[in-house]
């Protein structure tokens, strides 16, 4: 398949001038919108899901301002409920679910692999506007009445309701085909467009984890998609299924629903699982720890992910034996992710750590996440779910893993990645002052709510006792502390995408095969598929920093 | 994944070629345009490195987006399963309603068109241009058959009142039905007595409201005599069992002056009907549109030994559909 090339040849850019590069080598509106390039398709995903993020922001800051006080603060109780509504539904299906896969992944899995592109890449553009009709859907039932179902669409709530359900439930629909269509690019590019030389486990970690997230993109987002097709179909023509009053089931709405969306949770995190693989041992400068087992322990939860949807229903009614088994199952999930928890920490072991911004995430993630997934066993408890259940616990519990884990990692990612992707250096002052502030926001926001929680403060209320008062407002100062965080950093990112340093092909010395190529990488990624001949986290020892450059270089370079 | 061209058709070799050779230059539609494996296959996309990988990727990824449509079908069959395990009689009852005949022409239609889908695969690979061209059309007036079938069913249900949730008010009775009637012919002729005596007993129950007191007292001494008269003899077990077993009757009515009416979810039935046929049908008429788009591939003769992916792939596509119909018919067309 591929001649006989040394890695330095492969490294050497197919360019048409020396400055050629994928941002450069079109100009227009057009090169753009119909680009079959996976990452300018990347990168506009970047800058949607960017933009949805602070859309959903911006409703989440109106809840907790609304939630100062007891009663009305700045909003009726209606419009308080589509506030969370679509605060959830626009980052669980536009922000969360493709942030990593999508944007990040989109840019970067393709370098990692040594390939020229994704293997589809017609069906990678065709996801990405689906995205987009998706978020236009979602923005009509916004703009029009705004759905007040929360993000699940319960029925028979969703299906009796007066407010717009409909293009909300349908552009998750739409955006359920998007993420398919990702997913499925996924998978077959890593089957089958990997270099010479890669086996499965020399396949950086970060594939690995999209290999994850797309089975279970591929698995379960069918499932969602036929459920809310029939919750459409109930609102329009009273079909029965799920509406009590004409014959229905409910119940089985949140089995389809939960089939899907529990499997979706770790959609959303596993991929940070995979960024913190790629930067902890980058920036401790030392092998990672346990590579095979944090390479299946990926796979393990994405199996596993798909028999615990029962553990959100212990409170509907079915069977006892039923809700064991989902227990118990849900308790096994706690073994692969702690074996990830372990082998991050001992990579850190005697390593020599630098506390760069993308490092800083990492161990952010590291602490939040640790406190999401513990608190997630509490849940898994049948006795001790029936008091949490709809309280504000499970709400700190999933803000934990989503927010703290997904988020944390995604902007982690983002800054590994955004010199390599963009070409430019951010300032690293400004980076790390934005996680440590986001970092600092996230507890303050969350914490509170674990104690609002198991003192009986259930979630969604629009109302609340006096004595909860000073816990919201906690939470709430801490919301606008990760609103300051997050401004911060996207202020740093915009000022290094106008006037950054210039970046070296390898700022931050990792081995895997996206730092061969040159800052911003050339249209073709590689000229020849790269031979592979050792691990993703091999060789930090060859590389050695250079002071005029900025970045690592090989030691005989 | 491929750039149409009106190229000649691709060398005939599938798999080893020379390694790349690495030239500077290269086009700006994508292909490196002085290696050798892409030069010979007008239809290699850039960023493969052989036909053979190409053709994998593809298949990987046909297969995946198939276990995809499974599971979204899943999930109408899932509750169909859980709707029929907790009212079976709705669906014994509505079965009535479909045309067997026309059912059966369907899947007969269909499976045709899978035996002429697959042989277009082989057309392909031959690059037997005529021989692929007529297997496709063919494949197309299959399933263009099966729209139109479908079309003349769902007209006699909407002309009939069988829609879904609140549209349901079907025009004819159970008994009415040929279909009960050949199956069931004591049966229908018992309910078709229970239903006059349901109307007879309504009736001067409705005139009685109307008149004076006086004239009251009369309607409702006529009403016991007639009701007298008319009392039907305990019915036969052929009689009752499939009116028992359709939930025309209910579970405990061995009283011959039972009430007759029809299950009460009975428009359940036709929301799943509606929704997974029609379901189906969309994805027939997808397929409708994807063959056509292979025909003008097929008539630019762009297939052959190492380029007959688009076909193969929509024939699995095909097939795929087909399978579903083939579930679909006795689910809701042969229930007892």
């Amino acid at each position: 398949m591929a001649s006989p090339t040394t890695t330095a040849d492969a490294a050497i850019p197919q360019q048409k001038g020396a400055d050629d590069n994928y941002l450069t080598h079109d100009k227009g509106f057009a090169s753009w919108a119909f680009t079959l390039d996976h990452k300018r398709i990347g990168v506009m995903y970047l800058a949607s899901v960017l933009t949805a993020f602070a859309l959903g922001g911006v409703f989440a800051l109106l809840i907790r301002t609304e939630l100062w006080a007891p009663g009305r603060t700045i909003m009726e109780h209606d419009t308080y409920n589509q506030c969370f509504t679509l605060h959830g539904a626009i980052m669980v299906f536009l922000v969360i679910i493709p942030g990593i896969p999508a944007a990040l992944g989109n840019i970067i899995l393709p370098l990692q692999l040594g390939a020229k592109d994704v293997a589809f890449p017609k069906l990678n553009l065709a996801s990405y506007y689906l995205w987009i009709l998706g978020c236009v859907c979602m923005l009509t039932s916004l703009v029009t009445n705004a759905a007040d179902t929360g993000w699940t669409f319960y029925a028979p709530y969703s299906t009796t309701t007066q407010t717009n359900v409909i293009p909300a439930a349908f552009g998750a629909f739409i955006l359920g085909f998007s993420s398919i269509f990702t997913g499925l690019n996924f998978i077959v590019t890593i089957h089958k467009l990997r270099p010479p030389g890669m086996t499965f486990f020399r396949m950086p970690l970060f594939v690995w984890a999209l290999y994850s997230t797309a089975l279970i993109q591929v698995l379960a987002t069918p499932v969602i998609g036929i459920t809310l097709l029939m919750l459409i179909v109930e609102r329009v023509f009273g079909l029965g299924i799920f509406d009590p009053a004409l014959g229905g089931d409910p119940v089985l709405f949140q089995h389809f629903f939960w089939f899907y969306s529990h499997p979706a949770v770790y959609i959303m995190i596993v991929p940070a699982f995979g960024v913190v693989s790629e930067i902890i041992p980058v920036f401790s400068r030392k092998r990672l720890f346990g590579y095979q087992f944090i390479a299946i322990s990926s796979l393990a939860i994405a199996f596993l992910g798909f028999l615990v949807w029962g553990h959100h229903m212990f409170t509907s009614g079915q069977s006892v034996l039923a809700g064991t088994i989902f227990s118990a199952i849900t308790f096994l999930i706690a073994i692969p992710t702690a074996i990830k928890i372990f082998n991050w920490v001992s990579t850190m072991y005697k390593g020599r750590i630098h506390l760069d911004t993308p490092m800083l995430y990492a161990l952010a993630f590291l602490w939040v996440f640790t406190i999401g997934g513990l608190t997630g066993i509490f849940l898994a408890v049948m006795g001790v779910d029936i008091h949490l259940h709809d309280t504000y616990f499970v709400v700190a519990h999933f803000h934990y893993v989503m927010m703290g884990g997904a988020i944390t990692g995604f902007l982690g990612g983002l800054h590994y990645w955004f010199p390599k992707a963009f070409g430019k250096m951010y300032n690293e002052k400004t980076g790390q002052l934005g996680a440590l502030i986001v970092f600092a926001g996230l507890n303050l926001t969350f914490f509170p709510q674990f104690i609002l929680g198991s003192r009986g403060m259930p979630r969604r209320y629009y109302n609340y006792l006096p004595e909860f008062q000073g816990l919201h407002q906690l939470s709430t100062i801490g919301a606008f502390m990760l609103g300051i965080g997050f401004l911060i950093t996207a202020v740093s990112l915009a000022r290094a995408l106008k006037s950054g340093k210039k970046a070296p092909n390898n700022p931050w010395g990792g081995a895997t095969l996206e730092w061969t190529t040159v800052s911003p990488p050339p249209y073709y990624n590689f000229q020849t598929p790269p031979p592979v001949t050792a691990g993703p986290y091999d060789g930090y020892e060859d590389l050695v920093y250079d002071e005029k450059i900025g970045g690592y270089v090989g030691k005989k370079a | 994944m491929s750039e149409p061209s009106t190229a000649p058709e691709a060398a005939k070799k599938a798999s080893a070629p020379p390694p790349a050779a690495h030239d500077h230059g290269h086009d700006d539609h994508g292909h490196d345009a002085h290696d050798p494996v892409h030069a010979a296959n007008p239809h290699l996309a850039h960023h493969f490195d052989t036909p053979q990988q190409q053709f994998d990727a593809g298949k990987l990824g046909i297969w995946l987006f198939l276990l995809t449509e499974v599971l979204f079908f899943a999930g109408l069959f899932c509750a169909y399963t859980v709707y029929r395990s907790i009212h079976p009689e709705v669906f014994v009852y509505a079965h009535y309603f479909l045309d067997t005949k026309l059912g059966a022409l369907n899947t007969c239609v269909l499976l045709i068109s899978s035996l002429t889908a697959a042989w277009a695969v082989r057309n392909a690979q031959l690059a037997e241009k005529k021989a692929l061209m007529l297997n496709i059309v063919i494949t197309i007036a299959c399933a263009c058959t099966f729209m139109c079938v479908k079309y003349v069913e769902y007209a006699h249900k909407y002309h009939d009142g069988l829609l879904p949730g609140h549209n349901f008010q079907p025009k004819e009775q159970i008994w009415e039905l040929k279909s009960f009637r050949d199956r069931h012919p004591e049966a229908a002729e018992y309910a078709e007595k229970l239903a006059k005596l349901d109307e007879k007993k309504a009736e001067p129950a409705a005139a009685g409201a109307a008149p004076a007191p006086g004239e009251a007292g009369k309607a409702e001494a006529g009403k016991a005599e007639a009701g007298k008269a008319e009392q039907l003899e305990r019915p036969t077990e052929e009689q009752l069992e499939p009116l028992l077993a359709a939930g025309l009757v209910g579970p405990r009515s061995l009283d011959p002056s039972a009430h007759i009416s029809r299950p009460r979810m009975a428009h359940v039935f036709f929301g799943i009907y509606f929704f997974m046929t029609g379901l189906h049908g969309f994805h027939v008429l997808i397929g409708i549109g994807i063959w056509i788009w292979m025909l003008v591939k097929a008539a630019k003769n762009q297939f052959g030994a190492t380029y007959f992916g688009p076909i193969d792939f929509t024939a699995l596509y095909w097939h795929l559909v087909d399978l579903i119909w083939i579930y679909l018919f006795p689910l809701l067309y042969l229930i007892h």
